[in-house]
């Protein structure tokens, strides 16, 4: 598997996703601009253009028509994804981080970090089909945890909203009321910070990566923790595989102590897991830094890595991948 | 430590939570076992122990001064200054700390002062530098600790014989040798947790034997024989015992205790403290205990300062080189003797005194060493008068003092001995200075200690300026391994003190070129060695048989910062302790070289495997044992199949289990997703389904009109 090393960013990666379709790839950067990607080839399609801050997280609609992207320049946008045009910005007090369309793509949450004075939020806020009838009005606020809020997706029938974030808990809201509904367990969840957050094809249950060096697998209704999944280094992003029952780790020590220890102790690899035994089956490496984002092609059958040496790795798997036996 | 909790306190901090004390019942709360969240338990006798360690707030800081003259009232204020003036020489006494009573009737005083000081260590030096102090001719101080009066005052008139307590049965503490898998145990310590494990090979996998948060406030240790283990606390030391269930056997009260040192036959325990100076010019005050392990009696205390005890009296150094006391005369311990300036003191424990009340005299002796097994040192005094009186290393015998041996050396900068775990040869290592005097060499001097007239033999590596990284004897055998090399790639010699039906000649056996080594770990049984690259080197490992000259194995433990062979020599811990934040664990490996399982545990410190007592075979059995070997080992390679079988049926039910979990979750979310279908429909304005399938392909034909013209067509 020789992968496709995709330049395009001039700083560390934050986030990648695949459309539905998976035939694109787009990718955030702390630079400013977003790229689309052929997610086959690897091939620049083209960027948006607009932000002023680094890009944390961004989302496709379903029918690949518009991307919402939250930056830290305190604003979250939606692009018409064919043009790369800036359709409308929703501002913000403090930098926008985790965004994410709802199923049907007539809502979208939005958080914002704590920041002068402002605490952390999760904002809904409905998207107009008709451009013209686009509000920046929320639907709703949710205000709670302290500190950051890494990532906040939308839970089964856009009922619940999951939020996770530095505090280490996983939590559920009730997205028409704001009301807390659920709090992950301390002694079963995680230790540390929780850094990424990634749903089944299905929605059924989700993954979480933490800096305790460890990714849990959970039931998105009642947030069981499923599998633990222990590794070496602190976990920066979490992916599963639509097709097998694999997950895959990224991660690695940060990087203010990468220029201190030898790379082999970075551990700048892509571990792979079996889902179900909680074994680690391979890795895959390459980065010369900590992996940031990872995401897998729907169709299971490649996957991409984004990491703070401002590459993106695209791998497409060898036959083999497909009969690996533990 | 939390101080213990009023009742008015807990019933305020109740309130403040909202909790109706009145209805609490105290009794059905229940802390898990060995749990004290902090808060000291009043029971009995715990209180008991705690009030003879808490000195800062008793009695401990006070003295009292008696044959003070008597005076009348006039001359009592003159009196006060010059007992103030004595006393705050030597600590800081607390406000208001003097008090000297006065006789109601006749208004002189009483001829006793009490002073109060703010720390006990500050009294304890008091009472030593005064008692007999000289005011005048017939005003000798007689200084007591008031703890001590208090005691001596309870002391009844009348002798009465000491209770004798009923026998209680202990535990049998060898029974974890009795282990029915013949498996070993370790300690580790990871954060805040002690844990003791067995080390279950077979299983590949630790087998918990006991787990302590807080179990120790520095280190543990094992005992030599591994019957203790030795916990650090702030009171002192205290040692706990047994195959699984480790409890205190006996405690042994030492304040701000450090560092500690059981003798080679565990009989006895040293105990060591460094104490601040209340004087920021005087040097480190240093307390040395050695206590009976078994009846935890004090034997005989070392107070000085930290000069005294510093090693070699060469000065300037401020760090003392820790054992102060080494023991020596094998595991009877028979003998103990520490290095002092011109002075090598032994001291017998049969009666704890100077072996003929005195010191043995060595002008200018730097560094002094036993033998593991007979009452024998080995000294070594350096070149003196600048090269006009050689340098000498010397075999001193115990209890005569008698020097069996010595040999004076020429133009030497440093010498270091290494004794053979048998005692039979003595290595000395000798770097020596070139004509130049520029550099150094080094050169080895082999004692046969067991041989008539003790032979010496010298011996010099081929390339005379290969530094030497290390240097390592074969436990019990009669080999040794060196690293030599001035490059980042030493070699490694083995040299055997026999040479093929020579006993008595020294012989190389081969020498390995460009080793990526730093450090040799010879298996306790020898014959295998492991050539470590530790540190700077990454952790590499070379598992090196020495019968067959033979690689069995190399690997790496990234980043390894220790080796350990268990007791048995079958199987191999190294770990990376907390030096760096990465990796922190341990992994276990066969004598071979065979990865068996790795454990990672961050904020690693301490991995030690528990010390065996020697066999109890004679040589002759175990020689037979190992003829026989094949017979022996049938049984357990029996064992090792069934284990394996066991294993591999316990691992294919484990994924069952797992496999069965994992589909009630999948039909439980299917069908979750199966009875939402309709509604995510509408979510999605009526569109199909989530499946894939909803790409229908079809084919459609456009006609389009491009251009319509006309033209008229001639026809003939």
């Amino acid at each position: 598997m020789r992968p496709i090393l995709m330049k395009g960013h001039e700083r560390p990666l934050t986030y990648l996703k695949y459309n539905r379709d998976g035939d694109l790839l787009f990718s955030c950067a702390k630079d400013h601009t977003p790229n689309v990607w052929f997610a086959d080839n690897g091939e620049r399609l083209g960027t948006y253009r607009g932000h002023n801050g680094a890009v944390w997280t961004c989302d496709v609609s379903r029918d690949s028509t518009r991307l919402i992207t939250g930056s830290a320049d305190q604003t979250a946008k939606l692009w018409d994804v064919k043009t790369g045009t800036q359709l409308f910005s929703f501002n913000f007090k403090s930098p926008a981080r985790a965004v994410e369309f709802a199923v049907g793509d007539k809502l979208a949450v939005i958080t914002t970090d704590p920041f002068m004075g402002e605490t952390s939020a999760i904002h809904v806020k409905s998207i107009a089909g008709d451009l013209n009838d686009q509000t920046s009005e929320s639907v709703i606020v949710i205000k709670g945890p302290q500190g950051r809020i890494t990532r906040a997706v939308w839970g089964p029938l856009n009922k619940t909203i999951l939020s996770v974030g530095e505090d280490a808990t996983v939590r559920i809201w009730d997205t028409e009321t704001g009301k807390l509904l659920k709090e992950s367990d301390k002694e079963t969840g995680h230790q540390k910070s929780i850094t990424s957050l990634s749903k089944s094809m299905d929605g059924t249950h989700f993954i979480t990566g933490s800096l305790d060096k460890s990714a849990k697998l959970w039931d998105i209704r009642t947030l069981t923790v499923i599998k633990t999944y222990v590794t070496t280094a602190p976990v920066n992003a979490v992916a599963m595989s639509p097709l097998l029952d694999h997950v895959v780790l990224g991660g690695g020590q940060d990087a203010v102590n990468v220029t201190m220890t030898d790379h082999r102790a970075g551990k700048f690899e892509a571990k792979f897991y079996d889902k179900i035994l909680e074994q680690e089956i391979g890795g895959v490496k390459g980065h010369f830094g900590p992996i940031n984002a990872l995401a897998f092609n729907p169709d299971g059958k490649s996957f991409s890595s984004g990491g703070e040496d401002g590459y993106v790795r695209l791998h497409h798997f060898d036959p083999d991948y497909f009969n690996i036996k533990i | 430590m939390a101080d213990v909790i009023s009742m008015e306190q807990i019933i305020a901090k109740a309130e403040s939570l909202g909790i109706d004390f009145s209805t609490m019942d105290l009794n059905s709360i229940h802390i898990p076992p060995g749990e004290d969240f902090g808060i000291v338990s009043d029971d009995e006798d715990l209180r008991r122990e705690e009030e003879a360690m808490e000195f800062d707030e008793g009695f401990g800081n006070i003295i009292v001064v008696d044959n003070l003259p008597v005076v009348p009232k006039d001359k009592f204020e003159k009196l006060e200054g010059v007992v103030k003036k004595i006393y705050s020489q030597i600590g800081v006494i607390k406000e208001d700390g003097v008090w000297m009573p006065v006789d109601p009737d006749t208004q002189k005083t009483l001829g006793y002062c009490f002073i109060e000081y703010n720390t006990p260590q500050e009294a304890e030096l008091a009472k030593e530098k005064t008692h007999g102090y000289r005011l005048d001719k017939s005003h000798i101080f007689a200084v007591n600790m008031f703890d001590d009066i208090e005691k001596f005052m309870k002391v009844p008139d009348q002798w009465a014989p000491p209770e004798s307590k009923p026998y209680t049965p202990g535990e049998n503490l060898h029974h974890w040798l009795a282990d029915e898998k013949a498996r070993d145990q370790f300690v580790i310590r990871a954060a805040t947790d002690t844990e003791v494990y067995w080390n279950d090979a077979r299983q590949l996998k630790p087998d918990t034997v006991y787990k302590r948060a807080f179990w120790t406030e520095s280190f543990v240790q094992w005992s030599p024989l591994g019957t203790y283990l030795a916990t650090i606390h702030r009171q002192g030391a205290a040692v706990w015992g047994g195959a699984t269930t480790f409890n205190r056997l006996m405690r042994y009260a030492h304040p701000q205790v450090k560092l500690i040192d059981f003798s080679p036959g565990e009989r006895f325990l040293v105990t060591y403290s460094s104490h601040e100076p209340s004087n920021p010019r005087d040097t480190h005050r240093v307390v040395i205990n050695i206590f009976d392990v078994r009846t935890g009696k004090l034997m005989r205390d070392f107070k000085g300062s930290a000069d005294d005890f510093a090693a070699g009296g060469t000065g300037g150094v401020t760090g003392v080189s820790w054992p102060v006391f080494r023991w020596g005369g094998g595991k009877e311990d028979k003998y103990f003797a520490r290095l002092g300036k011109n002075v090598i003191s032994v001291y017998e424990t049969e009666t704890f005194t100077l072996i003929d009340k005195k010191s043995i005299k060595v002008d200018h002796v730097v560094d002094f060493c036993w033998s593991p097994t007979d009452p024998i040192f080995a000294l070594f005094v350096p070149e003196l008068g600048g090269g006009n009186q050689p340098a000498r290393v010397s075999l001193v015998q115990i209890p005569s003092k008698d020097e069996l041996r010595q040999k004076n050396l020429f133009s030497v900068s440093d010498c270091k001995m290494y004794w053979q775990s048998k005692g039979e040869y003595l290595a000395v290592k000798v770097d020596r200075y070139t004509k130049t005097k520029k550099s150094t060499y080094t050169g080895f001097e082999l004692f046969r200690i067991k041989e008539r007239d003790i032979p010496i033999e010298v011996l010099e590596l081929e390339n005379k300026n290969d530094k030497i990284i290390a240097f390592a004897w074969e436990p019990k055998g009669h080999r040794f391994a060196v690293i030599h090399g001035d490059n980042p790639r030493p070699d490694i010699s083995f040299y055997s003190m026999r040479s093929g039906t020579n006993t008595g000649r020294v012989s190389k056996l081969t020498t390995l070129k460009g080793k990526q080594a730093n450090a040799l770990y010879w298996s306790p049984t020898g014959r295998f060695i492991i050539l470590a690259g530790l540190k700077g080197l990454n952790g590499q490992l070379e598992f090196y048989d020495v019968d067959e000259l033979d690689t069995m194995a190399t690997a790496e433990h990234f980043m390894a910062t220790d080796v350990e062979w268990d007791p048995t020599g079958r199987y191999v811990a190294t770990s990376v302790t907390s030096v760096h934040e990465m990796e922190n664990g341990f992994n276990i490996w066969s004598f071979h070289g065979k990865l068996l399982y790795r454990i990672l545990r961050d904020h690693f410190f301490q991995y030690l495997w528990r010390p065996r007592p020697p066999t109890l075979l004679t040589p002759e059995k175990e020689e037979e044992v190992a003829k026989n070997l094949k017979k022996y080992s049938k049984k357990y390679e029996a064992e090792d199949q069934d284990v394996s079988l066991q294993l591999s049926e316990q691992d294919r039910e484990k994924r069952r289990v797992l496999k069965e979990e994992w589909e009630r979750w999948l039909n439980q979310w299917n069908s979750f997703v199966e009875a939402e279908k309709l509604e995510r429909q509408k979510l999605r304005d009526g569109e199909e389904s989530d499946e894939e399938e909803e790409y229908e392909a079809k084919e459609v034909e456009v006609e389009e009109v491009i251009d319509v013209k006309e033209e008229v067509i001639l026809v003939d």
